[in-house]
């Protein structure tokens, strides 16, 4: 179920590295929005829906059914960071890059912003229980089929859908999780966290634009300038440390560098895994096909929308250019 | 006062003047949970060709001041999946269904209409002789008054359906092909599709969309499309759909007062997936306001009183 409404900002902040978080009081969608799916955000200052509900507003003596300027006309579609949905709120993480975002970053707390969603498919680790229809509540404990061990990987501005799913995953898992091949060689028998999050980012303040470190997962960090964490590539990390502490599946979203490599990786270790993709998009709802990505095997794919069929796709059905 | 809405197209019998545009709400399933389609005049479904069509690369869509650049490139399952699965489906939504083709020969127009005729839950065919963002056909078709022509004219041919062209911007002066359209046996005209249009990605220094050109649409494109259809309606005697940039009730009465007999939303169905019916209900508000008892009356008033 999606839903189309004009929801009120109950806080929004400066985070680090030119990013704001956004909370908003939408319920509905709090409750229905599961980990990878997005928000299609009204950017121009325009919160009428013009629901087909509602009656169309009227201006003067014509009924517009359209408040706010058409510049930006597109909406933005933005990720859940997280969602409360016991408070009802969701929160979408955002950088500031051009005119819509800049014009979102100027919302006051009480203002209204009109969003459509949750949209797309999100991420389905094995073993996480779909929860269409019966949301789960935060804290809520999973029964991992297999105790099976995931990896979370993330780069840049990627890790933000990440962290709800990071937080729906190990939030009242208890530790001690085996994974499903412990015991392999070069297994350290170590009992590991249900969850280990691979955060990749250019530089620290990068890394600090997502807090993992408040979530009962195994936190692994990169930076490509040295300055926190392992000097280099997120995927570097994630196969030096996948060889000695396995895990059963990677959930990932970043840069397309960095999944095309992290696509070789998997196929190297023989894993499977999820990727959410990024591409410009019209309506968000699959009906004008613009965001399209290739999917399927390099000599057949066919196009396929990020916004309806995506944003997450199974790795190795990923073709790229 | 009880006002009337519905209009006449070519025979084609709408309950109010508000059409989707093509290529816009897809087959309009996607749209079905945020839109009564039952509410719309008729629903105006994705462009469909012979064969299944890929499409372009992306990225297909980009941003323009007031505007949107698409190179979709006519994506579609091809017209056997429309035929088998598509149109069935479509009949639950109780609104009247008008196909877009396109071909890349006259042939394969003549083909399309012939498949398509005498299937049920069709109510029109709209003819794409003016899609900027393909290779082969497609505006080529519209830019030429004898391809126009050639191109309407076997379609007619083929089928019983009312038959609507749909008019390139790209031209020198659309009144030729609007007039050569007409000679050739279209029932309607539908203006205008896209202008041709691009935009260059300074940090990468090359053009941003993956087919280099697409077609620009949204308010940016408004006054263009309402000179056009002044234009068309003193030239032809057709009755006229008149689209680009509607975003709201007043716009489509500009379309309406320059002498459209429908209009069609577009891209502000990608923003306001109610869009179409916000449209049709403000118009409706309108007439009610201005005690205007039958909208047929508002079609073309603009040159009675100033052209």
């Amino acid at each position: 179920m999606t839903y189309i409404t004009d929801a009120k900002v109950v806080s929004h902040r400066r985070v680090a590295a030119g990013c704001r978080r956004l909370v908003l009081a939408a319920p509905d969608i709090a409750q229905a929005v599961k980990p990878g799916q997005f928000l299609h955000v009204r950017c121009d200052g325009g919160t009428r829906a013009g629901h087909p509900r509602g009656a169309p507003t009227s201006v003067g003596r014509i009924g517009l059914g359209w408040v706010g300027s058409a510049d930006p006309l597109l909406r933005r579609p933005l990720s859940v960071h997280d969602a409360d949905r016991e408070r009802g709120t969701v929160t979408i993480l955002y950088r500031v890059v051009g005119r819509g975002t800049g014009l979102l970053a100027e919302k006051r707390t009480g203002e209204r912003v009109n969003v459509l969603g949750p949209l797309g498919r999100g991420f389905e680790p094995p073993g996480h229980p779909r929860q269409s229809g019966h949301p789960c509540q935060p804290g809520h404990p999973r029964q991992w089929v297999g105790h099976r061990r995931v990896a979370i990987v993330g780069g840049g501005l990627g890790v933000v859908p990440l962290f709800f799913l990071a937080r729906e995953l190990s939030v009242g898992v208890p530790p001690g999780i085996q994974p499903a091949n412990a015991g392999t060689p070069g297994h350290s028998g170590v009992p590991r966290r249900a969850v280990a999050v691979f955060q990749g980012a250019r530089t620290a303040a990068e890394l600090d634009v997502v807090d993992f470190s408040i979530l009962p997962v195994d936190l692994f960090t990169a930076t490509d300038d040295g300055s926190r964490g392992h000097a280099g590539s997120v995927v570097e990390l994630f196969l030096d440390t996948v060889c000695h502490e396995p895990v059963d599946w990677v959930s990932a979203a970043g840069p397309p560098g960095m999944l095309r490599a992290l696509a070789g990786a998997l196929e190297t270790l023989g894993l499977s895994g999820e990727f959410s993709l990024e591409e410009r998009m019209g309506c968000g709802i699959g009906a004008c096909v613009c965001c399209s990505c290739r999917i399927g095997t390099p000599e057949r794919w066919e196009y396929r929308r990020v916004c309806a069929d995506g944003p997450v796709f199974p790795a190795r059905e990923v073709v790229w250019e | 006062m009880k006002t009337k809405t519905a209009v006449d197209i070519a025979g084609l019998k709408l309950k109010n003047p508000v059409l989707t545009a093509s290529g816009t709400v897809g087959f309009g399933e996607e749209y079905a949970p945020y839109l009564d389609l039952s509410g719309l005049g008729a629903l105006v479904v994705k462009t469909i060709t012979l064969k299944p069509r890929a499409g372009n690369p992306p990225p297909r869509i980009t941003e323009t001041p007031a505007g949107v650049i698409n190179a979709v490139g006519l994506q579609n399952p091809g017209v056997e999946a429309l035929v088998a699965d598509i149109l069935p489906r479509l009949a639950r939504f109780g609104v009247p269904v008008i196909v877009s083709i396109a071909g890349e020969t006259a042939g394969e127009y003549a083909r399309l209409a012939g498949r398509l005729d005498g299937v049920p839950g069709i109510a029109a065919l709209e003819v794409n002789i003016s899609c900027p963002n393909v290779k082969a056909g497609g505006i080529a078709f519209g830019t030429e008054p004898a391809m126009t022509a050639e191109v309407v004219r076997r379609v007619r041919e083929n089928t019983a359906l009312p038959v609507i062209a749909k008019l390139s911007p790209n031209v020198t002066d659309i009144r030729t092909i609007a007039l050569a359209a007409a000679g050739a046996g279209a029932d309607a005209l539908s203006l205008i599709n896209t202008l041709s249009a691009m935009v260059i990605d300074v940090e990468r220094r090359r053009p941003l969309l993956g087919n280099v050109f697409g077609g620009l649409s949204g308010p940016a494109v408004r006054p263009v499309a309402v000179r056009a259809v002044w234009q068309v309606y003193r030239a032809v005697a057709l009755p006229l759909i008149g689209m680009g940039g509607i975003m709201t009730a007043r716009d489509a009465l500009e379309f309406i007062l320059a002498g459209a007999r429908a209009v069609a939303v577009g891209t502000a169905n990608l923003v306001n997936p109610g869009a179409a019916a916000a449209v049709a209900a403000g118009l409706e508000q309108y007439l009610a306001e201005q005690g205007i008892g039958d909208i047929n009356e508002l079609v073309g008033a603009a040159h009675r009183t100033g052209g």
